[in-house]
């Protein structure tokens, strides 16, 4: 009797704190105001400005935290080869490590700086919302719902990417209607896994999922011949199969997308300060390609460049980097440290590598794609 | 008692009470664990405000928008989030009670084949239970889903076993009684078998008290349950059950009941393993009646059946209910180890609907919460089973 009143107890009480947790109040909204301290471009006039501008609680909290510490902490997949993955010599190497690198060099100076953390799909959302890592760069969809409701910002795509589904050459499947019946291959927690039943749903397509936690064991599965197919983003259909699969030549990815998958790095809701410095890092990738400024020929145009768009970028006029609370010549250290966005893409996914993937959207909107940087100004 | 009554009464102040020191330093303790779990749930709340978090239960009553690959209630896309936690919850109800009731069984057969007079029996026990005592569940696990279920051959070259028992990668497909319209008269018959059977078991019994020669109780009561179904079976004009075998149809087996190699490694894994603990534990028991109680019960002529089921077991549960409760629960709660290939148990569905709500801490805390719930209800049945052993025997 005893046991059973202590054992009541305790469930009274763990109610009631459930119960608390529900009717919090919102905080009140207060401004504080930041001093920013600009400093002139080197070889003007030495003149401080003090700018005073009304910002919200949390505003620079990041990067002040990022600057202490003195490393960045990024969350990447890790197992993704072409994205994110330890190359031969037990370093990351990938798509999302060089925009990782690319935010180091534009805070410290040195791309070196970056603590990589594993994530799993399930794990990535909330080691970002309780601040375990400062910036999410995991293939990580854009959507509403995480933009608003998971308390994230998505900073800018780095990555136009559609989900597909691969099936073994041989199956004779073609279409969504032939896999009536079959079973599908899909990793847990992923937007990936909403689409492909929203899409089954609307072909009137009949299957059975099978949900893994992780990469491996998806294609493991399917490799075992589990699934009659496996769906994911196209970019990791194609990596993937190259890197996991025994025989990635008798697979082919099925010419059907099923979902528009804008990959975009993910930062916290409350510092658009750090916001800011995200997005724009992304943005200064891609316009250093479209001014045709790559990490060899980088330190010339610093010296020589005429066209005042460049000369903003990498700091030789204006004072842009201040603006985000970094040093002026933060684009000029990305460029030179990992090099312009087609640098990165061809460094991880070009022609040359084993996880090739044609560029296609993720042109600059000058050759036919969807790469578009606002202006540096 | 008398001497502290004096002191206090001789002007000690009440702090040098003994009675009160116990007290107050319970009642500090206790206000130093509220402070700090409050303090822990403060914060908690304190930076989900601070990301325009609110904590709340509401987005349980939203589409959930996700597949599931078992269910044994009707579910889709459509279907709520709360829905897919049922689901979850039964799923690992399922493979938990199943998992139990194997675990049981394997584990009754293996410690006492344990004790068995016969060499070979008796090694091959010891050798079963200290092998799978001494790896990892998750290893197991592994091993049963990608070295074996996973191993059978692919849908299009399915192995067919009389019966017709179908083995495939996709899952073991077993022929399965479809209802017609005779079942619900034959369900009654069931019923009325049932009373039969437990009617003669108090009648046995009591014969049994008054006598003092217990009959097979448990033995005759089935008897005459299974007589009743199969005289029932008969008497109806039409079978209650038409047959439904599997056959391939395309990419999937129709028909007949099919068993998905993820449930089939998780029930497999948990039931052998957890079988190896549940046979060291009847060993245990049955090591604990004392010598003289068999060598007694032979001098009175009872022979090695009676002695086990009449002088043996009921003094050996005494000391297995106890540790057998804690392993149904560790089978219970080992049975989350699921998500590591793939069967959607309550912890696999809640890590999707925590990734696709992004609801992390609420899903955490129901997820707890039911395993506690589930674990409870467990031990108190336990107990008043474990009661009740010790209530009849003394």
């Amino acid at each position: 009797m005893r046991k059973l009143f202590a054992t009541m107890t305790m469930l009274v009480v763990f109610s009631l704190v459930l119960a608390a947790c529900g009717g919090g109040a919102v905080p009140t909204a207060e401004k504080v105001i930041q001093t920013v301290v600009v400093t002139a471009p080197a070889g003007t006039p030495q003149v401080q400005v003090q700018v005073q501008v009304a910002q919200a609680p949390g505003f620079g909290e990041t990067l002040a935290a990022v600057q202490a510490r003195g490393t960045l902490i990024c969350g990447v997949n890790g197992q993704l080869p072409g994205f994110s993955f330890l190359d031969p010599s037990g370093a990351y190497a990938g798509f999302d490590v060089d925009f990782c690198r690319a935010l180091a060099a534009a805070i410290f100076g040195d791309d070196t700086k970056v603590e990589y953390r594993n994530l799993t799909t399930q794990e990535r959302l909330p080691a970002l919302q309780t601040g375990e890592i400062d910036v999410l760069i995991r293939n990580t969809t854009w959507t509403l719902t995480r933009d608003t409701d998971n308390g994230l910002n998505f900073t800018g795509t780095t990555f136009y990417d559609g989900q597909g589904i691969m099936v073994p050459a041989d199956s004779g499947i073609t279409t969504l209607n032939d896999l009536e019946g079959g079973t599908v291959c899909v990793q847990k927690g992923t937007t990936t896994e909403l689409n492909l039943a929203d899409a089954m749903a609307l072909n009137n397509v009949t299957y059975t999922p099978a949900v893994y936690e992780d990469v491996n064991q998806t294609y493991g599965a399917y490799a075992e011949g589990r699934c009659d197919a496996v769906t994911s983003d196209k970019s990791q259909l194609s990596s993937a199969a190259k890197a996991v699969l025994p025989d990635p030549e008798n697979h082919v990815i099925l010419d059907v997308t099923l979902s528009k998958e804008p990959l975009s790095p993910v930062v916290r809701h409350g510092d658009d300060q750090w916001f800011d410095i995200v997005k724009w890092t992304v943005y200064a990738v891609i316009a250093a390609e479209e001014y045709g400024v790559d990490s060899a020929n980088v330190d010339d145009q610093r010296a020589n460049a005429v066209n005042p768009e460049i000369r903003r970028l990498l700091g030789v006029e204006g004072d842009m980097g201040p603006k985000l609370g970094l040093s002026n010549d933060w684009a000029y250290n990305v460029i030179k440290l990992v090099g312009n966005y087609e640098e990165i893409y061809n460094r991880n996914l070009g022609p040359g590598t084993p996880t090739f993937i044609p560029r296609g959207l993720n042109s600059l909107y000058t050759d036919g794609g969807a790469l578009y940087s606002p202006p540096f100004r | 008692m008398q001497n502290h009554a004096t002191r206090v009464r001789s002007g000690t102040p009440f702090w040098r009470d003994v009675r009160f020191q116990r007290v107050f330093a319970q009642v500090v303790f206790i206000i130093l664990l509220l402070l700090f779990f409050g303090y822990l749930i403060q914060n908690m709340i304190a930076t989900l405000q601070r990301q325009g978090l609110a904590l709340g239960f509401s987005f349980l009553h939203q589409t959930s928008g996700f597949d599931i690959g078992e269910y044994l209630i009707p579910y889709d896309r459509s279907s709520t989030y709360l829905r897919a936690f049922q689901i979850g919850l039964l799923n690992t109800a399922l493979v938990s009670g199943l998992g139990i009731l194997l675990a049981t069984i394997l584990g009754i057969i293996f410690g006492v084949a344990r004790l068995s007079q016969n060499f070979l029996v008796q090694y091959l026990a010891r050798l079963y239970i200290e092998f799978l005592r001494n790896i990892p569940l998750l290893v197991l696990l592994i091993l049963w889903y990608t070295g074996v279920f996973l191993k059978f051959p692919r849908i299009n070259q399915a192995i067919t076993l009389p019966g017709p028992i179908m083995l495939t990668n996709r899952g073991i497909a077993v022929p399965w009684g479809i209802p017609t319209e005779t079942y619900p008269s034959y369900l009654v018959i069931l019923g009325i078998g049932l009373a039969l059977a437990l009617l003669a078991a108090a009648g046995l019994t009591w014969h049994g008290r008054r006598t003092g020669r217990t009959p097979l109780v448990w033995g005759w009561a089935t008897a005459i349950f299974l007589l009743v179904a199969a005289a029932g079976w008969f008497m109806l004009p039409s079978p209650a059950l038409s047959l439904d075998p599997p056959q391939v149809q395309g990419l999937r087996i129709a028909g007949g009941k099919q068993l998905s190699p993820e449930f089939m490694a998780l029930l497999s894994g948990l039931a052998i393993y957890t079988s190896a603990f549940i046979a060291d534990v009847v060993r245990a028991g049955i090591q604990s009646v004392a010598k003289g109680q068999v060598e007694a019960a032979k001098a009175i002529g009872l022979n090695g059946f009676q002695i086990l089921r009449l002088v043996v077991f009921p003094q050996a549960l005494r000391v297995i209910i106890p540790p057998l409760t804690s392993h149904y629960l560790n089978l219970t709660k080992n049975s989350s180890l699921a998500v590591a290939i793939g069967y959607p148990d309550l912890f696999s569905v809640s890590g999707t609907i925590l990734n696709q709500s992004g609801r992390a801490v609420e899903v955490i805390a129901l997820v707890m919460l039911i395993y506690l719930s589930i674990s409870l209800l467990t031990s108190l049945f336990m107990n008043w089973y474990n009661r009740r052993i010790r209530f009849v025997e003394r």
